[in-house]
């Protein structure tokens, strides 16, 4: 894989967009530019499908679309049934030949609540039955399209609509899911996340998940301004944040071997992250303390996963 | 040369299935469906169909997979019951909405609670207003001949709709009976090859299942609902072909002895065939009854039922199904078809065969007398049923 790596050479990043200008998302929105670097990785040979979200009503409100690829929208929770069926049907057709053969990557697209909540009965059922298939996660941490309520995949002591900080509440109550543990649980050929703020890395995960005979599946930290409160001026440096405080680690697991592929010996304090967002305004520092005690716990347990997994 | 066979309406559905040549199978198991899935998993597994059997983890995403497969142009088949079908819910809108020409069959199922695996029609009323067509089946000839019909009249180019085919739970989709199966060569000369005019396909990239804003929802749905209105040319067409090619001619309105008759009872699906041995005992008593059985469902065959009701005072109409605090919905569809004409009809309604329970010959006799009875009196009680047990059948209003 690494002599594909998009980067240099005849490998450099496309200079084509797929996702055409004039869509609707948010000043400084982490996903559009995830999606859109993840499209370059993916090329034109794609279909995809998106679950109901932010990426679906920013890029399709009809009669235009922002898509220069082919790609559909069926409803909310049923991405990786769909994507499922679309690559079934390619399967069958070519087989019997009834188009012609041809390697079209069946890409699935969901949120964060798409994906770790309604739709993870779809999600692991189409992992389990073995498509060859890629599903992304764009994970902005909240039902942003909805208005910022909170889901699965919001962090502990987040302030959303739905989990909001107040007298009684610290905002979430819950530690993120852990979609990686639980697609990996599938004994899945590639899992991997990615930041948009490492647009190589990310680029890289997207076409090795894509290129891999199988299900695969990425998850991206899509930091979005509207929900957590920042100035959309410094969202690649919260995407950093997020990696170098390793709230969010940058890893990949492929047939169940684990890399870190930012590995910082030595974790910025996570209160970095956290003093840039309004949606933890409220926390105190003995809440800053217990987060920082659980990220430095997760983190080792993902490194001693590192070694324990190397063959 | 076609051969006639004993199969299961169940197999024979799924014959119709094989012998169109479909791409893409996605389905659950449920009760009494399964025998459908069953015969198609083996069918692939031993050669005998070349297709894709996608055993997915529930009816929701049966039906999303089907999509899927649908869009990128493979003929999909899928197929359900009861519960399944109302999980599968709101997938089953956007098959039509969005224009996939799917094939599924319904074995008829109650709905929950309490738990009912056993038959009536409440699973297909919670689907009436999807935009699917959708066809009842009375015997096992005709789950064969419907679902193979489904896929030349639904995939056609000024159709795209999909097609539910209805088979009563157990009565009708255990029941074996002689079916009479075609020549493949037969069939292919029915039934096209499938070209989905709007496959996704690199080559030619385009947008599938945008969102409409509000100044676009309206027309968009009224021009769905026009091009729903008029699959019917098509439909009548696809079962004149059917009858010129394979020997049996069907109608969206079934007419049975309603010659002359003053009475006539209205059913749907395999009960019809009890109602017909009711229907024949009372005509050679001098009674002047007949039957009519509604074989479209959707869209609704409007001109066929005035035309069959022509001459007739009273028309009996028996629900499997309970529309709670309204009645029989069946009953008040065909009432409102039929309000504007002169002269006016008696429509009655009387229900039963819920979660099951049998209708045998007794049962449709008392259904044809009570619809007497209460043409003649008007109605009494708060619901008129058939075969309910104790006090609770006769309360009044």
């Amino acid at each position: 894989m690494e002599e594909k790596s998009i980067k240099f050479g005849k490998n450099l990043v496309t200079k084509e967009e797929f996702l055409a200008p004039g869509h609707n998302f948010c000043i400084g929105c982490g996903e559009a530019l995830a999606i859109r670097l993840a499209c370059k990785a993916l090329g034109e040979d794609v279909i995809i499908n998106m679950a109901t979200g932010c990426d679906e009503v920013c890029t399709t409100p009809y009669p235009v679309t922002s898509w220069r690829v082919p790609w559909m929208h069926t409803l909310f929770e049923n991405a990786a049934a769909t994507i499922s069926g679309v690559e079934s049907g390619l399967k069958i057709l070519m087989e019997k030949r009834k188009i012609p053969e041809r390697d079209i990557k069946c890409v699935a697209m969901g949120g964060d609540g798409a994906t770790s909540d309604i739709g993870i009965q779809a999600l692991s059922g189409a992992i389990e039955r073995g498509h060859d298939i890629l599903y992304i996660c764009f994970d902005n941490e909240a039902y942003m399209n909805t208005g910022i309520q909170r889901s699965s995949a919001t962090p502990y002591g987040a302030s959303t609509t739905t989990a909001p900080a107040g007298k009684y509440s610290i905002g979430q109550k819950t530690q993120k899911k852990n979609m990686i543990e639980i697609v990996v649980a599938h004994n899945i050929p590639y899992a991997a996340t990615a930041s948009p703020s490492y647009p190589f890395d990310l680029m890289n995960k997207v076409r090795k998940g894509a290129e891999i005979k199988g299900p695969a599946y990425v998850h991206i930290l899509a930091p979005c301004p509207t929900g957590w409160r920042y100035p959309g001026n410094i969202t690649i440096e919260l995407g950093r944040l997020a990696v170098e405080t390793g709230i969010f680690p940058l890893y990949e697991v492929e047939y169940g071997q684990y890399k870190l592929n930012v590995h910082r010996p030595k974790l910025k304090p996570v209160e970095e992250y956290i003093k840039l967002q309004g949606r933890y305004r409220h926390l105190r520092d003995e809440d800053i303390k217990d987060i920082q005690e659980s990220i430095n716990k997760e983190y080792a347990k993902l490194e001693a996963k590192v070694i324990t997994s190397a063959s | 040369m076609s051969k006639r066979v004993a199969l299961e309406a169940s197999h024979a559905a799924a014959e119709a299935v094989k012998m169109a040549d479909v791409d893409v199978i996605a389905a659950y198991p449920i009760t009494p469906q399964t025998h459908i899935p069953e015969r198609l998993a083996e069918m692939v597994a031993e050669g005998e169909l070349k297709a894709s059997y996608m055993p997915v983890e529930s009816e929701h995403s049966a039906m999303s997979a089907c999509l899927g497969s649908a869009a990128v142009g493979a003929r999909t088949f899928t197929t359900t019951a009861g519960q399944g079908l109302e999980l599968m819910h709101e997938v089953v809108y956007v098959a039509s909405s969005m224009r996939f020409p799917i094939v599924m069959v319904i074995c008829n199922r109650a709905l929950s609670a309490p738990l009912s695996v056993w038959g009536d029609h409440s699973d297909v009323m919670a689907v009436r207003d999807t935009g699917w067509i959708q066809v009842f089946c009375e015997n096992n000839q005709e789950a064969f001949d419907m679902t193979l019909w489904a896929f030349r009249v639904g995939e056609a180019s000024n159709v795209l709709f999909p097609v539910m085919v209805h088979l009563d739970g157990f009565t009708l989709s255990h029941v074996t009976e002689p079916v009479i199966l075609p020549e493949q060569s037969e069939v292919n000369r029915y039934l096209p090859k499938f070209q989905y005019p709007y496959a996704l396909d690199p080559e030619k990239p385009m947008t599938h299942g945008a969102f409409g804003p509000p100044d676009i929802y309206s027309e968009a749905k009224l021009y769905q609902e026009i091009a729903f209105r008029r699959t019917k040319e098509v439909i009548l067409q696809g079962w004149q072909e059917f009858g010129d090619i394979f020997g049996r001619y069907y109608s969206p309105v079934e007419k049975y002895k309603t010659e002359g008759a003053k009475i006539l009872l209205l059913t749907m699906g395999s009960f019809t065939e009890t109602a017909k041995i009711v229907i024949d005992g009372k005509r050679e008593k001098g009674e002047d009854v007949g039957l009519i059985s509604l074989r479209l469902w959707r869209p609704f065959p409007f001109e066929e039922l005035r035309q069959a009701v022509k001459g007739a005072e009273t028309l009996i109409v028996f629900d499997r199904c309970i529309s709670s605090g309204m009645g029989g919905p069946v009953f008040s569809e065909v009432r409102s078809a039929l309000y504007d004409e002169e002269p006016r009809l008696k429509v009655i309604s009387i229900i039963g065969g819920l979660g099951g329970r049998d209708m045998s010959e007794k049962d449709f006799t008392y259904v044809i007398d009570r619809g007497r009875e209460i043409a003649w009196k008007g109605p009494q009680r708060m619901l008129e049923t058939v075969g309910i047990r104790g006090e609770i059948a006769g309360l009044k209003e």
